[in-house]
């Protein structure tokens, strides 16, 4: 393939020129990671740079069409820039829910006027997103959700607490599930759109394990949504009543985000432990050795995953078990990276650990698994649509 | 290159697939040869079956008379072969001593390869020397003699050994015991004077045999490849090898996997469907799950393979360690989830578990491979 292999020239004499080395030092903090939005400012001018020259390019969301924002690249060109990027690490240079989450939804769901108006959003990071799902009494069985959304004629009055909203506190807009009729459980709820900043909305942190709070209690107090943000504009995706629908479809994609599909759980620890070689407990060398084995396995079937996508091959129910083993491994991952650090890992705020970075991050995966679905749900996901066994 | 099977690869797997279950299924092959103690352990009709379908010849070099293709393409039987657990001297024949006689002299490609293709010739390799693959050892010696060479030591566990017309054998020519120089391949002929089979059934019902070598006279057309430069060519064997029991492994596992999900879906107890219980769906859900993964790594490897790549040996590991694990977990689970009938004769669960006990252990088991993993990334 002739095209790909200049397409492949050019995307690394591109990238040579346009990322900044220090866009290509591995992810420390939240800090290293831009995510827009009405707030957002730039960490150093290197991250301001990449963003922008990336952003000209079509590459914040390089798969998008172009006139979303995107660069329209077709799924092998897309996978020889994410190759071309992995090969010198270079950093997303715009993190979103609205990228890994919304944007699917919407490019499969919306109407044209809500893909050009929000998507474009998206792709130049000027509106960060929240995921309004989760319930007090509504996680694993999200579908009792009780949020309520009162049809008032040109706008919905809704009232209800969704829980464990990530960076909601730090969201200009939130796609929400809003169940706007009680008697039709599967076909009476809504997927919304709204401004954080409307009357009645407000969010009150959550500290997690690992001492961060990255995620809110979300309240909505006798809020307003309008029906509609202009013409071809409805303030929901997909029909009224009909947003189960959108939010399994956007569920799947933030499954495969979180699987690290596309080479975030494919990491291997050995080689990162030589330095330890001499003291390495042998029996711990083999544990890792096993795990690198698994590792290097899960890279393969990430790749494969991705491929067989892009055509329309493999299983629609894939991204479950991409989730599940994913995040199992990647919590092994950590269990094993903090026997292997000893002691030093257990220091909680020291400079040498980047304030206790080991540790907060051992903890933040136990999350993986729960977060977007826990492992059991995706098991259950995978006897009943995969293997289709009876009774799940 | 995608991770999924061309156009071409898929209809050869579609062949494969439909002429293994039908003509290499267990009743006719593997239980038919094996309750009548059959001394080769498997059928010849059906290696010269293999032969009409162009099996036999599938990584041979089209000037060879084979079909020149990959390793990809090599899996895609060999992963019906283990759905199937037919017996065959496959993948010691068309995988690990086809690789080697490529390597080799116009002469003993001429001699070999013809009767490989047409599937009456069996070939072996004689690699190991003890209970465990330790191919960086190598103790067995081939002294010069006149213009040859004269072989003396003991090969173990070689599977199909008094089975075959033509044994590869590794030996050493220079050097000492864990030496990496010094190694030369050779391709002995049945026939050969002073060498001799002590046969075993292993638990699969397949036949191995501890060869003895008391002096074996060869001419030097005998080597295969450069004298004391054979490790090359071994590695490139092993590596082929490798990446195709991983293939066969992964028939293996999915095998199993399908008759378990299977008899989850039929099987009742406290008045309902056993596949009905949670805990059994998580375990099927997780085995599906390991199984898809173990696939993707052997895929890996053989594009790697097929590529040249530098990779190839690593991914090899990988996916022989990740495919062995894999496979033993679809097994025990398989039993487990049958209930008493998983532990009788006459069910065929119990044979899967004999053939991956075999299988993961030939050319190297999980644990080996993941030493190897280790020691190729530097720890
Ligand atoms: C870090 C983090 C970020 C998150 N971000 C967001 C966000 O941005 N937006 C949002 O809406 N939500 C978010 N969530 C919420 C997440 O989706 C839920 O936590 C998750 O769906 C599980 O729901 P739950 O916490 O109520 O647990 P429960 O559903 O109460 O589960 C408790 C346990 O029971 C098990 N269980 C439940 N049902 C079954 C069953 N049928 N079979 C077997 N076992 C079962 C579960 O697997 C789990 O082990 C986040 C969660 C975390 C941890």
């Amino acid at each position: 393939m002739p095209d790909l292999d200049t397409f492949r020239q050019e995307t690394r004499a591109w990238l040579e020129a346009n990322c900044p080395a220090e866009m290509r030092e591995p992810v420390r903090d939240e800090g290293d990671i831009y995510w827009g939005g009405r707030r957002a400012t730039f960490k150093n001018d290197a991250q301001k740079v990449w963003f922008e020259a990336c952003l000209a390019k079509g590459y914040t969301v390089p798969a998008w069409p172009k006139e979303y924002g995107g660069a329209g690249l077709g799924p092998a060109e897309a996978k020889v820039l994410r190759q071309e990027m992995n090969r010198i690490n270079a950093r997303p240079p715009l993190s979103s829910f609205g990228i890994w989450m919304l944007g699917p939804a919407l490019l499969h769901f919306g109407t044209e006027e809500q893909k050009k108006h929000f998507l474009g959003e998206i792709a130049r990071g000027e509106i960060r997103w929240c995921q309004g799902y989760s319930e007090p009494g509504s996680g694993s069985d999200l579908v009792s959700l009780q949020t309520f959304g009162e049809d008032q004629g040109d706008h919905w009055v809704v009232n209800g607490q969704k829980v464990w909203t990530s960076y909601a506190d730090r969201a200009d807009w939130i796609f929400c599930l809003v169940r706007t009729d009680k008697e039709n459980k599967y076909q009476g709820i809504t997927f919304m759109l709204f401004d954080m900043e409307s009357e009645g909305c407000s969010t009150k942190p959550i500290k997690l394990i690992s001492g961060n709070s990255p995620f809110c209690e979300t309240f909505m107090d006798n809020v307003k949504v309008p029906k509609s943000y202009g013409d071809g504009l409805p303030a929901q995706v997909g029909e009224v009543g009909r947003g189960w629908d959108v939010a399994k479809y956007l569920l799947g994609h933030e499954r495969e985000m979180i699987s690290g599909a596309d080479g975030g759980n494919t990491g291997t620890i050995g080689a990162a432990m030589k330095r330890h070689a001499g003291e390495l407990d042998p029996v711990l060398r083999a544990e890792l050795a096993m795990f690198d084995v698994d590792a290097l396995a899960y890279g393969a079937m990430g790749e494969k995953f991705l491929d067989e996508i892009k055509v329309g091959k493999g299983h629609p129910a894939q991204p479950n078990m991409m989730k599940y083993a994913g995040t199992e491994l990647n919590k092994r991952r950590h269990e094993l990276m903090m026997s292997a650090g000893g002691s030093r890992s257990l220091e909680w705020e020291s400079e040498e650990t980047g304030g206790g970075k080991p540790s907060r991050n051992w903890l933040r995966t136990k999350a993986n698994s729960i977060e977007g679905g826990t492992s059991e749900v995706m098991l259950n996901v995978i006897s009943k649509r995969i293997l289709d066994l009876p009774g799940s | 290159m995608p991770l999924y099977h061309n156009d071409d690869q898929a209809m050869l797997a579609d062949s494969a697939r439909q002429f293994m279950a039908e003509e290499g299924k267990i009743a006719k092959q593997l239980r038919h040869w094996r309750d009548r103690d059959c001394p080769d352990g498997f059928g010849h009709a059906l290696w010269e079956q293999f032969g009409e379908m162009g099996f036999t010849g599938i990584l041979v070099r089209e000037e060879d008379g084979g079909l020149g293709m990959g390793h990809v393409e090599a899996g895609i039987v060999l992963e019906e072969i283990g759905r199937n657990l037919s017996p065959s001297p496959f993948l010691t024949s068309s995988v690990l001593a086809a690789t080697a006689l490529g390597h080799g002299s116009n002469d003993l490609r001429g001699r070999y390869l013809p009767g490989l293709i047409e599937g009456k010739s069996v070939f072996a390799v004689a690699i190991d020397e003890g209970a465990k693959h330790r191919p960086e050892r190598i103790k067995m010696r081939a002294e010069k003699s006149g213009n040859g060479f004269k072989l003396s030591g003991q090969k173990d566990f070689v599977i199909h050994g008094a089975s075959s017309d033509m044994i590869v054998v590794a030996a050493r020519t220079s050097g000492g015991d864990d030496d990496e120089d010094g190694i030369t391949l050779f391709a002995v002929p049945k026939d050969a004077a002073n060498m001799s089979h002590d046969s075993v059934r292993l638990v699969d019902s397949s036949m191995a045999t501890h060869t003895k070598f008391n002096g074996v006279e060869l001419d030097g057309d005998a080597v295969i490849g450069e004298v004391d430069g054979g490790r090359e060519v071994l590695n490139a064997m092993l590596k082929a090898g490798r990446v195709g029991a991983a293939a066969e492994g992964v028939g293996v596992a999915s095998g199993a996997m399908d008759m378990t999900v299977e008899y989850l879906k039929q099987r009742k107890q406290f008045g309902k469907l056993i596949g009905e219980f949670q805990s059994l769906q998580h375990r099927a859900s997780h085995l599906y799950s390991e199984v898809e993964i173990a696939r993707a790594s052997v895929i890996k490897a053989q594009q790697l393979l097929d590529g040249d790549s530098e990779k190839a040996d690593l991914m090899a590991s990988v996916a022989k360690a990740k495919v062995s694990q894999t496979a033993g977990l679809a097994v025990r689970e398989g039993v487990q989830m049958h209930g008493g009938i998983g532990m009788t004769d006459e069910y065929d669960i119990g044979l899967y578990m004999k053939r991956d006990r075999a299988l993961s252990e030939f050319l190297g088991d999980a644990y080996y491979h993941s030493g190897r993993v280790a020691e190729m990334s530097g720890y």
